[in-house]
C-alpha cells in the first residue's frame, strides 16, 4: 500500500461526493482551461501542465501529462526541456530568497 | 469536458483507470445502431509478402527478414484480372512486408498501371538502401521506378526526429529514411504533383493515441523542410492496432487492458462512417480475402457459405457481406479515427 496509487486518479471525481456543485465548477473551469485550444494550443498547455506537475511533484499529474503531451504531438526533447524549466524556476525561487538572507545579514550587522 | 456521471474526466491529461470487463470491448455492441455495411470495393489491397528488411515494434503483420510467405504468380494474375474486371475498383494498394522485395512486384505495378488503375505502394523508405534480405540485390532503382509508373507512395515515418523513429523501426532507420525522401523529392515526389504523391504515415511510438493529423502535418512539414529541405504531400495519422507484435508488447508490459480501455473510452461514432473496411477488401499472400489488413492478420476471413478467396471474387456479393468486427476495431474508431488513409473524420 502506497499513499499514491495510480488507479486512484480514476477516483478523482469522487471528491465531488460531497458538495458536488463545487467539483462541477472546478471540472468545468479545468476542462475549459486545459482541454481546449485557445491563445495557447492544447499541446503548449500540456507542456506547461507537465512542468507544473513536476514542480508540484504530483505523481498523478506527471503520469497524466506525460501521456497528454505525447498525445498532443510533443516529443521527449520538448518534454524534458519543460521539466528543466520547472527545475530552473524552482532553483531560482530558492536562490532569490538568498536576498532575504542578505537583508537579515545587514540587519544583524553580519 | 468532464463527465461526472461516468466517474471519469475524459479530457486532456486525466482519464479513468476503472477496470472494465472483456465484454465492454465488444465492438459490435458499440456499432449496433450505426450503419457499418459495405459501400464499395473501391480499393483492392493486396499483401504480397510478409518478408521485410525491418522488424518494427508495432508491426501488425509480424514482418521481418525471416518471413518467407509470398504470393505466387497465379494469384497475382488473378488479383490483376479482378482489378481490371470492374471500373468500380479504382485503386490497387500493394502492401507487405516490404512489397518491393517480391520478385513479381514490378510486374504487378506495371500491369496495373497499363489498366490505368491508381497504384499505391506501402513503401517503408529503408528498403531502397537495404540489400534484399534473401538475394542481396540492390533496390536503389526504386525511386525512379516509382516515378516512371506514377505510383502513390505511402511511407512510414513515425516522427520527424531520429529518437522516436529509430525506437519504433530500428537503429539507423531515420537516417536512411531521410536519404530516401531526398531521392524521392529529386524524382518530383512530394511537390504537389498529383501524379507523384508522397504520403507519410505517423503512428505513436508507444501505447498512446495519435495527435491531431492537421497539427502534426504542420510540424512535420516545417521540421523536415527546415532541417532537411524535404517536402511531402500528406500525413496520415494511424492508431497502433492492439494485435500481434504490438499487443504482445502491451501484454509484456502489463499495459494491454489500459490501452484497450483508452481506445474504448475514445470511441467516436463519427469516426465509424469512414472506416476503411466499408470501401475495400484485403487479399492475403495465399489469395484469401478479408475486410481489412488487420482482419487478415487475425485470420478473420470473409465468409458466405464458404470462406472466400480472390478466385471467388464477386463484387456485388461482397457488397452484401457483413463486415467482421473484433475488439481491435476500436483502434479504427478512437478519437478522430484511423485508417490506411489516416483520420476518418
Amino acid at each position: 500500500m502506497n499513499y499514491y496509487e495510480s488507479k486512484d486518479l480514476g477516483k478523482f471525481a469522487d471528491v465531488g461526493k460531497f458538495r458536488k456543485e463545487l467539483m462541477d465548477k472546478f471540472f468545468d473551469y479545468y476542462n475549459t482551461v486545459v482541454g481546449t485550444d485557445g491563445a495557447l494550443t492544447k499541446r503548449e498547455k500540456s507542456l506547461i501542465a507537465l512542468a507544473v506537475a513536476h514542480s508540484k511533484q504530483c505523481p498523478y499529474c506527471i503520469d497524466a501529462y506525460t501521456t497528454a503531451c505525447l498525445e498532443n504531438g510533443s516529443n521527449p526533447d520538448e518534454m524534458t526541456e519543460a521539466v528543466h524549466v520547472a527545475a530552473a524556476m524552482d532553483a531560482g525561487i530558492d536562490l532569490v530568497h538568498g536576498v532575504q538572507m542578505l537583508n537579515q545579514f545587514d540587519k544583524l550587522g553580519v | 469536458m468532464a463527465n461526472l456521471t461516468e466517474n471519469k474526466i475524459s479530457t486532456n491529461g486525466y482519464s479513468s483507470t476503472k477496470e472494465k470487463s472483456d465484454n465492454e470491448y465488444d465492438f459490435d455492441e458499440h456499432v449496433k445502431k450505426i450503419n457499418v455495411s459495405p459501400i464499395s470495393v473501391e480499393t483492392l489491397q493486396v499483401n504480397i509478402t510478409k518478408l521485410c528488411n525491418q522488424a518494427c515494434l508495432h508491426c501488425h503483420v509480424d514482418s521481418s527478414p525471416k518471413r518467407t510467405e509470398h504470393m505466387d504468380l497465379k494469384t497475382i494474375d488473378k488479383c490483376l484480372e479482378v482489378l481490371g474486371s470492374d471500373d468500380r475498383i479504382k485503386n490497387l494498394d500493394i502492401t507487405g512486408g516490404a512489397p518491393e522485395l517480391h520478385q513479381h512486384f514490378q510486374y504487378m505495378v506495371k500491369e496495373a498501371r497499363k489498366m490505368n488503375k491508381h497504384v499505391m505502394v506501402r513503401h517503408n523508405l529503408t528498403v531502397t538502401h537495404d540489400p534484399h534480405p534473401l538475394t542481396g540485390a540492390s533496390n536503389l532503382y526504386l525511386p525512379e521506378f516509382f516515378a516512371e509508373n506514377e505510383v502513390e507512395l505511402v511511407s512510414s515515418m513515425p516522427y520527424y526526429q531520429e529518437y522516436f523513429t529509430d525506437k519504433q523501426r530500428g537503429r539507423g532507420v531515420f537516417a536512411k529514411s531521410i536519404e530516401s525522401l531526398k531521392m524521392l523529392n529529386e524524382q518530383g515526389y512530394g511537390k504537389g504533383n498529383k501524379k507523384l504523391i508522397l504520403d507519410l504515415v505517423y503512428n505513436p511510438v508507444g501505447a498512446f493515441l495519435p495527435a491531431s493529423q492537421c497539427d502534426l502535418k504542420s510540424r512535420f512539414k516545417k521540421e523536415l523542410l527546415d532541417k532537411y529541405n524535404i517536402t511531402f504531400d500528406n500525413l496520415f495519422v494511424i492508431t497502433n492496432m492492439p494485435i500481434h507484435r504490438f499487443k504482445e508488447d502491451l501484454i509484456r508490459r502489463n499495459d494491454y487492458e489500459d490501452y484497450m480501455e483508452k481506445l474504448v473510452n475514445a470511441f467516436n461514432p463519427l469516426a465509424v462512417e469512414g472506416i476503411m473496411c466499408r470501401s475495400m477488401v484485403s487479399v492475403s499472400y495465399d489469395g484469401k480475402i478479408y475486410d481489412c489488413d488487420f482482419n487478415q492478420m487475425l485470420e478473420m476471413q470473409i465468409k458466405k457459405e464458404t470462406e472466400k478467396t480472390i478466385f471467388d471474387f464477386d463484387y456485388n456479393e461482397l457488397l452484401e457481406r457483413k463486415i467482421l468486427f473484433g475488439s481491435h476495431c476500436f483502434g479504427c474508431t478512437a478519437g478522430a479515427g484511423s485508417s490506411c488513409g489516416g483520420e476518418t473524420v
